[in-house]
């Protein structure tokens, strides 16, 4: 009898669903931030691929261990890291807010519709989401330039007399992002707002509440798991966000997945883009977890 | 329940206002004949005329298209067994990491994903040489994405599916694998197929991964779009973006009238079941 490591494993009918996606997405999403690490540890070079070799032969057959933290000294030291990072942040937290003051009415509003209506204006909420995110920022774009249809209906009706300067600075990255992630926003609100007991209402009004007090008391905290996911789906890919600052931004509006991007396409610079990559995801992980917290809480629930 | 007080109606119909005045300003733009995009020099269609014309543009729209369907199909595939795995089997190894996986790619930023996967395809070629960069790496990038998003939406449907139907089928004499193949998956199917239009949008969409992964040689449409958008406004543009808006909305349509439908039926199987 061979003991039992020994013995081919048995793949019941279970591991034939378990593996396939587990597999891929172990080897296509999670090792890639395996190498990501180990070429952030190296140096650029001037060969394919353009980074250093982590452990080299030496001449004298002596391993030679070419790790180093410089990229990640080099991001504290240099201040365009720091600088887009808290831009980026900054960007994010007041898109975020913006979003939700505009999301929070939005989302209370299709609750509260009849049921019939609710399917349909969901769709028109989540129809523009689905529609190509880098065309919508093109849209945009014919909005807001300076010989634009917001210019010209605006100086049509007198009310300026200049056009407004709004392309190519922070004004227009937060039309941008608030423009594209808005939909984020509503639908977890939404979930929430629609899962909610309507009779805790109609007993705080019995109870002599007015409607106001009892949204602030009632539906307000109770909303607080669908603020917070719509929150992070908003704030976690407006921090990294590429193709709104560089379209819509000015020279002046260096988020942090522009920097990423520069720093990969323009400077070549392999390894310091990775250490960019890897400083951004350990400052991501904490957010991620909140979400991933609530997540779960509200798919017991 | 109480309609909502007049001043949020208020606030959804302008937000819905403010969400689709940027599609319709730039249909309405790829119609005028005038070459200067501010000026209204009547209707036109020669705009969309001349993208037909665009070598470049046609070529890179194929690519984009092959890279849908293939990652679409392949990611429908992985992401309803993701999705039977977590659904069906509440205990095994690796569950806690299979649910990071398929949940991490929806917040995680594109300009890491990307990165990273590239630096994966990097090293892969120089150990094993394969994948080549251009149309199988932009796939798997894009399979990765995707499956998340099947996983999401697949996981919805199967756990309101109900499993009274699949066990009756086993107690006929079924096994559970063609229980669940002729009970179970015909329920999900509009879930599957909705989902499968999905992700060929959000394939034929994305640009930063894309355009990481890809390498020299290939060019997917986002990419051309980005070059020639990063000019600045211009009619063909336009007419381009128009199109494309035009057709992703109807999958997007689609998708959901299946959805809808699938429900309807499934809900009046069940009242004349019950009755």
């Amino acid at each position: 009898m061979k003991p039992a490591w020994m013995q081919p494993p048995r793949l019941s009918g279970r591991w034939l669903i378990i593996l396939p996606p587990l597999v891929f997405l172990a080897i296509f999403f999670l090792i890639p931030f395996a190498f990501a690490f180990k070429i952030s540890l190296a140096q650029t070079a001037a060969h394919v691929p353009p980074y250093t070799d982590l452990i080299t032969l030496t001449p004298d057959h002596h391993l030679h261990l070419g790790a180093s933290l410089d990229n990640y000294r080099f991001l504290f030291t240099d201040d365009v890291y720091g600088v887009a990072y808290l831009y980026s942040l900054r960007t994010a937290l007041f898109s975020t807010l913006i979003c939700l003051l505009i999301g929070y009415p939005m989302a209370y509003a299709i609750a509260r519709s009849p049921k019939s209506a609710q399917g349909v204006l969901l769709l028109v909420i989540m129809l523009p989401f689905w529609t190509s995110f880098l065309l919508r920022v093109y849209a945009l774009e014919n909005i807001i330039r300076d010989n634009g249809f917001l210019n010209t209906a605006l100086l049509h009706l007198g009310l300026i007399s200049h056009p407004l300067r709004i392309m190519r600075t922070s004004v227009a990255v937060y039309l941008g992002i608030i423009y594209s992630y808005l939909p984020f926003m509503v639908l977890p609100l939404f979930a929430t707002l629609e899962k909610l007991d309507p009779t805790l209402l109609e007993a705080a009004t019995d109870l002599g509440s007015t409607p106001r007090r009892a949204f602030l008391d009632i539906t307000l905290p109770l909303s607080i798991p669908g603020v917070i996911a719509g929150s992070m789906l908003v704030f976690i890919p407006a921090v990294g966000e590429f193709v709104i600052p560089s379209l819509l931004g000015g020279a002046n509006t260096l988020m942090i997945g522009r920097v990423l991007w520069d720093e990969f396409f323009s400077n070549h610079d392999w390894p310091v883009a990775s250490a960019v990559a890897i400083a951004f995801l350990l400052f991501l992980v904490g957010p991620i977890a909140i979400y991933q917290h609530y997540n779960v809480r509200q798919m017991e629930s | 329940m109480r309609r909502a007080p007049t001043g949020v109606l208020t606030v959804l119909l302008v937000g819905i206002a403010i969400l689709y005045l940027p599609i319709l300003v730039l249909i309405g733009y790829s119609f005028n004949a005038s070459p200067l995009v501010n000026i209204w020099g009547g209707f036109s269609t020669a705009w969309y005329g001349r993208l037909l014309h665009d070598s470049e543009l046609l070529s890179a729209a194929l690519l984009s298209l092959e890279v849908g369907v293939a990652a679409s199909t392949c990611a429908v595939i992985l992401g309803t067994l993701a999705a039977t795995a977590l659904v069906r089997f509440r205990y095994f190894h690796g569950r806690l990491l299979l649910t990071g996986m398929v949940n991490a790619p929806l917040v995680m930023p594109e300009v890491i994903t990307g990165i990273t996967q590239l630096l994966l395809f990097v090293s892969m070629v120089h150990l094993f040489s394969w994948p080549h960069r251009g149309f199988t790496t932009i796939v798997i990038s894009h399979v990765t994405f995707c499956t998340a998003y099947v996983t999401v939406t697949v996981q919805a449907r199967l756990m309101s599916a109900d499993r009274s139907l699949e066990e009756a089928a086993m107690d006929l004499g079924a096994s559970p694998a063609r229980a669940f193949l002729e009970v179970t998956l015909p329920i999900i199917a509009p879930a599957i197929i909705s989902s499968w239009l999905l992700c060929f949008t959000l394939s034929l969409d994305d640009l930063v991964i894309s355009s990481f992964v890809a390498g020299p040689g290939a060019s997917t449409l986002p990419m051309v779009i980005y070059a020639k958008v990063k000019l600045g406004v211009s009619p063909d543009v336009n007419a381009l973006a128009s199109l494309i808006v035009c057709a992703l909305g109807l999958c997007i349509i689609g998708a959901r009238w299946l959805m809808v439908r699938g429900e309807r039926r499934r809900a009046l199987d069940a009242r004349l079941a019950a009755g």
